[in-house]
């Protein structure tokens, strides 16, 4: 697809209004999204579902204000209209600002081998269907499954008064299996997804039973489990079980906004031991396929790879553009927008924590006793505080340096700083999990990473005393 | 008539013969004001409409139906929406129980979810309302060390939706609310609290409560550390009972339970609470902030009585979960804008209060765990298996009174446990942005994990 989203020529007349009262920046940011999904549950593929939008948002900067307008119509007048009203947080009149010429265009096409709507729709129900036939025959206890898929294509333009001109087509597919067991102590679940910035070729990678059978497995495996531990324990993180730990321990206190504000423990700490000197933590937009991947932001600036934690050492936080702006330096390709309504702000992409060179089954068999977490699912934190929690999806107790009975879920709970000092092994393996990150009402596709590591002492939120 | 109905129906007259049809249309306009430091932010105000259409075909094995929906209500988006739905009919499995939802003759609560003072207050008053938010927090105590944000947003949505079965629904809500967080201590004492007001229009917000309620809750944490972990009774703050109360909603979803998604199912006439328990939904109270007079099908939302006296009483339903469990739908077909089919759910929950006002149940309490937030509700509490385990901050309860602060700790017990364990229901009944109303609850025999 090769079609403009906007021609330049009503991009300069848009900004140039944009500007016209006084601001000294103004940017256009334009989406074409679509999207399928498709659910199977209770053995019926039960709807499919087609969605289309279109729109812009601008953006103009008055001082330290932000004036924002969106609108879904992209006439020439809608887009003016929409630029004086973004406009009107500036009253001074008489624009000042130089309009920077737009750059070349940097343009990015689709990196996707196989569009989506190059392939019948029958095939991708099969691919429902197969994941139901082998979760409810992985055992007699399952009880309910839920399937669904999902494809979407989006693409931006970005254009501003500072010459960034830039386009992106970003092309995501998922697929996600919902398992339930049912045992003389109730009903568990268990989870299981993939998902990837490509088209339809994810699925050549992929075995969809063997995805099903694992969070049948899952599902299965909770119904003869024991309550949680309740108090601090050893715990060993599996690899690829969720960078989410990463991601809530420190990456959103590593956001620039939080960091300008001071509202992170992190803010002051450049140059500091933030965490064991094992940890290495990169958050890395360019990714090929990742799930959190792009070309460029929905700022106009290409992804890049930054370095956040370098041996224990913190040594960079991420930006965007205008918090990149406040302080005299260059956005680091993290400014992201759930869709055109939307302001960007610092957002994560994807985040990882880089191998170690330990065995990941010594490390188990160096644990006298603690907690094997084989699936973490959420989490949660308060940037101010650091106090963060994620749960886990499938647990085993660690006795005698083995892994032994399997756990209900719970939340654990801890530090970002204190608990980053008390990793004291990471393994060589590594694996990548992808997510949907939740910020200020914005919800943004991100991938987490981490190889199996050890934390010596978190708190176990269970029910046993 | 309505434009945005007559829309709705012009679509619906498009059905092919013997094709059902369902247009749901919104249309609405909002305002966000986003203050720091006695600065504007931001400042965004937008207009959006779209519309979701769902089309059903019969064959002879069943039902078939298909969802589509576009973020614009321009002709050619509408073409391509109806485009889709009717190809998407083709390949759902054929259904019995599928269908549009069908007039029930239960008449829409007469309830006005609309305040004019949204149009009627300038832009800068609405900047007054966040800076002056903003103020009061900063400079209301003086261990408050910054306001991290100051925030004033309001909402207005048309709603209308029409079918081929001869549902009619139109209803205008608007919505305003203030919201802050505030940051109090030095370096080595950080604590955090948020405090908000919600209403139908600007004239509803008090900025003093929302002020106090952050200042409050940040600075009685200060010093706050870990607790050991210990069995114990604890008393939830109203914010935290309506989120406990939106996840037991989920398991009261007709859905879910007639999926055998529900650790309710199979358990009706059965006692599942305490004896003090009654739980309704009920959207027809108009100081629910989530209030409504139609479902998301288009059906009258009505009181729907879930828990009485302890004694499971009923689930929710949709059309299509309604015919699969052979009961009648009850008006709760929840839909998450345009771009959502309708699913069954709570809408607007209602525990009935107790006698007890907090201090009063503190006092009855005794010795127990004050639990002002939660986190992590969504990775830690299982509408399926009832499993519950969250992050708490909060205070000590000693000799009846709020003691010292705690956090990085968590509570946990299951759902199930927690509804019999209800020893103190509160008459402090607060309507709060969510599904739920709130007011402090204690619940007993619960498992704090801490050091």
């Amino acid at each position: 697809m090769t079609e403009e989203l906007l021609a330049p020529d009503v991009i300069d007349r848009v900004l140039a209004e944009a500007v016209s009262r006084g601001g000294q920046m103004a940017e256009i940011f334009c989406e074409d999204r679509t999207s399928r999904s498709a659910l199977l549950d209770d053995g019926r593929v039960e709807e499919l579902s087609s969605g289309q939008e279109r729109g812009a948002g601008i953006r103009v900067i008055v001082g330290e204000t932000t004036g924002f307008a969106h609108t879904a119509d992209l006439s020439e007048a809608g887009l003016l209209e929409a630029a004086r009203v973004a406009a009107s947080v500036a009253s001074d009149g008489g624009g000042t600002t130089t309009i920077v010429g737009l750059e070349p265009k940097r343009s990015y096409g689709a990196r996707a081998s196989v569009l989506h709507d190059e392939v019948p729709t029958a095939d991708k129900l099969a691919l429902l269907r197969q994941a139901d036939e082998a979760a409810r025959s992985a055992s007699g206890s399952i009880s309910q499954v839920q399937v669904s898929y999902g494809e979407g294509r989006r693409r931006i333009l970005v254009a501003s008064t500072e010459g960034t001109y830039a386009s992106d087509d970003q092309v995501r597919s998922r697929f996600n299996v919902v398992a339930v067991a049912l045992g003389d102590a109730g009903l568990q679940t268990g989870h299981e997804s993939h998902a990837r910035t490509e088209g339809f070729e994810m699925f050549d990678a992929i075995d969809v039973e063997e995805l099903a059978k694992t969070a049948a497995g899952r599902a299965v495996a909770k119904l003869l489990a024991r309550p949680a531990p309740s108090g601090e324990v050893p715990v060993v993180l599996a690899g690829g079980s969720g960078g989410v730990l990463f991601h809530e321990a420190c990456g959103h206190g590593l956001e620039a906004d939080h960091i300008v504000k001071d509202s992170s423990v992190y803010a002051g700490q450049l140059g500091e031991l933030v965490a064991s000197p094992l940890v290495t933590l990169v958050d890395d937009g360019t990714v090929a396929g990742e799930w959190g991947a792009y070309a460029v932001d929905d700022e106009g600036r290409p992804a890049q790879r930054n370095v956040l934690i370098e041996n224990g050492v913190l040594t960079e936080y991420m930006w965007d553009w205008l918090r990149a702006r406040k302080e005299g330096r260059s956005s680091s390709g993290n400014g992201r927008r759930e869709t055109y309504q939307h302001l960007p702000m610092v957002r994560m992409t994807n985040t990882f924590l880089l191998a170690g060179d330990a065995d990941p089954d010594e490390i188990v068999a160096q644990t006298p006793h603690g907690v094997y977490v084989a699936k973490l699912g959420g989490g949660q934190v308060n940037t101010a505080t650091g106090d963060f929690v994620f749960g886990t999806n499938e647990a085993y107790l660690i006795e005698a340096g083995k892994i032994t009975e399997p756990l209900r879920d719970a939340n654990l709970i801890g530090n970002g700083p204190e608990v980053l000092r008390r990793i004291d092994a990471i393994a060589d393996d590594f694996a990548m999990m992808p997510g949907t990150c939740g910020k200020d009402g914005q919800s943004v596709p991100v991938g987490c990473g981490q190889p199996t590591l050890r934390i010596s002492g978190v708190t176990f939120g269970g029910t046993a005393a | 008539m309505s434009d945005l109905l007559e829309l709705a129906e012009k679509v619906v007259a498009r059905a092919l013969p013997g094709e059902g049809l369902e247009a749901y249309a919104a249309s609405g306009v909002e305002t966000e004001i986003r203050v720091y430091e006695g600065d504007v932010e931001s400042l965004s105000s937008a207009s959006s409409a779209g519309i979701g259409v769902r089309i059903v075909t019969e064959g002879s094995e069943g039902f078939q139906v298909g969802f589509a929906w576009a973020g614009s209500l321009e002709p050619a988006a509408i073409d391509r929406a109806l485009f889709e739905a009717r190809a998407n009919a083709a390949f759902s499995t054929p259904d019995p129980s599928v269908g549009l939802a069908e007039p029930d003759g239960v008449t829409p609560a007469t309830i006005s979810l609309r305040a004019d003072s949204i149009e009627s207050t300038s832009t800068d008053a609405k900047i007054a309302l966040a800076k002056e938010l903003d103020l009061r927090t900063r400079t209301g105590d003086p261990r408050i060390r910054q306001v991290d944000s100051a925030d004033y947003a309001d909402h207005v949505v048309e709603t209308a939706i029409a079918s081929t079965t001869g549902v009619r629904g139109l209803s205008e809500r608007s919505s305003a609310y203030v919201s802050v967080s505030a940051i109090a201590g030095g370096a080595d004492d950080t604590q955090t609290g948020s405090g908000y007001c919600v209403g139908r229009g600007p004239d509803d917000l008090s900025i003093e409560e929302a002020a106090q309620q952050a200042i409050e809750r940040s600075v009685r944490m200060l010093g706050a550390v870990k607790a050991p972990s210990a069995r114990l009774t604890a008393v939830f703050d109203p914010r935290v009972t309506s989120t406990l109360l939106s996840v037991i909603g989920q398991a009261l979803s007709g859905e879910a339970v007639v999926k055998g998604r529900s650790f309710f199912e199979g358990r009706l006439g059965e006692m599942v609470a305490h004896p003090s328990v009654t739980l309704v939904d009920d959207p027809t109270v108009p100081e629910a902030f989530t209030a409504a007079t139609f479902d998301g099908e288009g059906l009258a939302c009505r009181r729907n009585v879930l828990i009485e006296g302890g004694s499971l009483r009923g689930f929710v339903y949709d059309t299509a979960a309604a015919r699969r469990a052979g009961v009648q739908p009850t008006g709760s077909a929840m839909r998450g804008g345009y771009a959502g089919r309708p699913v069954a759910g709570c809408r607007a929950l209602l525990l009935t209060p107790g006698s007890l006002s907090p201090d009063e149940i503190l006092a009855s309490v005794g010795e127990g765990l004050y639990v002002q937030s939660v986190t992590g509700v969504h990775s830690g509490v299982s509408p399926v298996s009832g499993d519950f385990s969250v992050g708490v901050d909060g205070l000590m309860i000693r000799d009846g009174q709020l003691a010292e602060p705690v956090r990085e700790v968590t509570v946990a017990s299951t759902l199930q446990a927690m509804l019999l364990a209800v020893a103190a229901i509160g008459s402090d009944l607060t309507y709060l942005p969510g599904v739920a109303a709130g007011m402090t609850v204690a619940i007993s025999e619960m498992q704090l994990s801490g050091s």
